[in-house]
């Protein structure tokens, strides 16, 4: 296991919210919106958090990637999303993902690097290499959820592919199936959905693969059986059930911004001051706080500290 | 065309509560959503409720507007004359889900977002409507909405005489494609809702484009014969 030093931004463990206080919390406004069945997460041994048991459990260590915000309810987590490939409605996902089989998964990976081929999830993931994030999840939509990611950091998995020196992005593909995933029917995007990141912002520390979210293996609906999460970007760069992933010297294409390149840019990072054109940015709504749970969004999701760096020099509106 | 229609005084008694009740339902549902929202109780709005109610609302009104421009059509094709007794309630019905959508925006988004403050409201929604094409686009349809309500009353067709409410009630069409580009210019993506909705649209306006046209010759022959 690597154990990494703790970063002069990252909270003390004995700062944070204990979880007792938290859930606690939770259940005190749940118990008015009746938006949660908090009593179904139980408070866990050794810090990680729990879920309701639907999935297989994971171990994984607990971390310094944590937020004080309450976190938003599991069935809100797994039950309001958006994965187009099931369909357009936030429900949608969770009705019809149970279509999509992940047994027996692998990813291709091409382009430039020195250790192309096909591995199998297992052959990428190490069980004994997870560990538990909590980060901030801001949709493009202006809503966000505070969501205990379980995985692995991305740029340990990258380097195990060797990219080139002239490997400049790193781009990524969603698994595509039309049997499987009804809303392929319809043209909504140019399927597979596709992603894409600089090797830079690939290899930052808060870059990172999820395999499981509230101490279980993710849900279909949330991207299984492997996803990315990168915080300091709304929701849409972090691709989900990816299965090919390949290195180029040119910006890819990325499916978003190829659909409406005015409205979604490659780079996407939060930022409340460049509007959507058809919205604006600068506050996002707390999915399960609360009836009016708004929030003031923050520059990179309040991840300014850690990629600020990323882009010194750059017009974030112009690249937006 | 289907002068003898079987379904000539079909449903003339109880069309027009039938109607009422039919067009109510969404409202009603929605009202027992929310109520049993804020009492704590399961409830079908899920995760975010203010977000499926402006769906709902404007899904709603614009379906409603549809229906009540495809009455003429299914009269003239049916034959089923009291159809044309619930016309007006059709219409009004979309009015009303349209107005609770524009509340809906402005009490539950914009009075939220601008911290509870009425004022921040105001310039919330000035904010919108110059900068967000649908929202323009919505709001422009709404308003062109406003004045067909207020004169659908036989006492405003009166006042103003036949042609002149016919040629204002004609503003119907245009301010229902506005309202399909603003749920076009809304969704994100290419969504086959707006498209579906705006071809039902089209296939009403090329009707009413069709008889227009066939029944032009015969305008000048009555004239002359009054």
């Amino acid at each position: 296991m690597i154990k990494r030093p703790d970063a002069p931004w990252q909270l003390k463990t004995d700062l944070v919210t204990p979880k007792t206080d938290y859930l606690n919390r939770r259940q005190i406004m749940a118990g008015g919106a009746s938006m949660v069945a908090a009593s179904t997460l139980a408070a866990p041994a050794l810090g990680q958090t729990s879920g309701p048991g639907e999935n297989p459990a994971l171990n994984a260590r607990t971390t310094g990637y944590v937020l004080g915000d309450d976190l938003t309810p599991y069935d809100a987590v797994t039950g309001y999303n958006n994965f187009y490939e099931f369909g357009l409605g936030k429900d949608d996902p969770a009705r019809h993902a149970h279509r999509m089989t992940t047994d027996n998964w692998t990813i291709e990976v091409e382009g430039l690097a020195e250790r192309p081929g096909s591995y199998r999830l297992d052959e990428l993931i190490d069980q004994d290499a997870l560990e538990e994030r909590i980060y901030r999840l801001r949709c493009v939509e202006a809503w966000s959820m505070v969501i205990p990611w379980i995985g692995v950091p991305l740029a340990d998995v990258l380097r195990r592919f060797e990219p080139s020196s002239t490997a400049r992005y790193v781009q990524f593909f969603t698994y595509q199936n039309v049997l499987e995933m009804p809303g392929t029917r319809f043209p909504v995007l140019d399927w597979p959905y596709r992603e894409g990141l600089r090797m830079d912002e690939a290899m930052n520390e808060l870059a990172f693969l999820a395999v499981g979210l509230y101490g279980e293996v993710l849900p279909n609906q949330n991207g299984a059986p492997i996803r990315l999460v990168v915080p300091w970007k709304y929701g849409y760069k972090s691709i989900k059930s990816i299965n090919r992933i390949v290195f180029t010297d040119t910006q890819p294409e990325t499916s978003w911004n190829q659909s409406a390149p005015r409205e979604y840019g490659f780079y996407s990072n939060v930022n409340p001051n460049r509007a959507h054109p058809r919205w604006s940015q600068a506050s996002e709504r707390v999915i399960g706080g609360g009836l009016f749970a708004r929030r003031e969004t923050d520059m990179f999701n309040g991840y300014e500290a850690q990629v600020a760096s990323l882009y010194d020099g750059m017009d974030l509106i112009r690249n937006h | 065309m289907a002068r003898r229609s079987p379904l000539r005084g079909f449903g003339r008694s109880w069309l027009k509560p039938f109607a009422f009740w039919l067009l109510a339902a969404p409202g009603l549902w929605l009202f027992a959503q929310w109520a049993f929202l804020l009492l704590g109780m399961e409830n079908a709005l899920g995760f975010n409720p203010i977000e499926t109610t402006h769906r709902f609302l404007g899904d709603t009104a614009l379906r409603i507007l549809l229906i009540s421009l495809a009455v003429t059509p299914v009269r003239d094709l049916t034959g089923w004359l009291p159809l044309m007794l619930v016309r007006r309630r059709i219409g009004l019905a979309a009015f009303w889900y349209a107005l609770l959508h524009v509340i809906a925006y402005m009490g539950l988004d914009l009075y939220v977002a601008a911290g509870f403050s009425g004022s921040g409201m105001w310039i919330g929604l000035w904010e919108d409507v110059v900068q967000r094409t649908y929202i323009t686009l919505g709001m422009v349809a709404f308003i062109l909405l406003i004045p067909l309500a207020l004169t659908s009353f036989n006492t405003a067709i009166r006042t103003l005489g036949a042609r002149v409410w016919q040629r204002l009630h004609y503003s119907v069409y245009p301010l229902a494609v506005l309202a399909i580009f603003h749920y076009g210019f809304m969704v994100k993506g290419h969504q086959p809702g707006p498209w579906i909705h705006g071809g039902i649209l089209a296939v009403l306006l090329a009707w009413r484009g069709w008889t227009a046209l066939r029944s032009r010759p015969s305008t000048p022959s009555l004239a002359s014969q009054g």
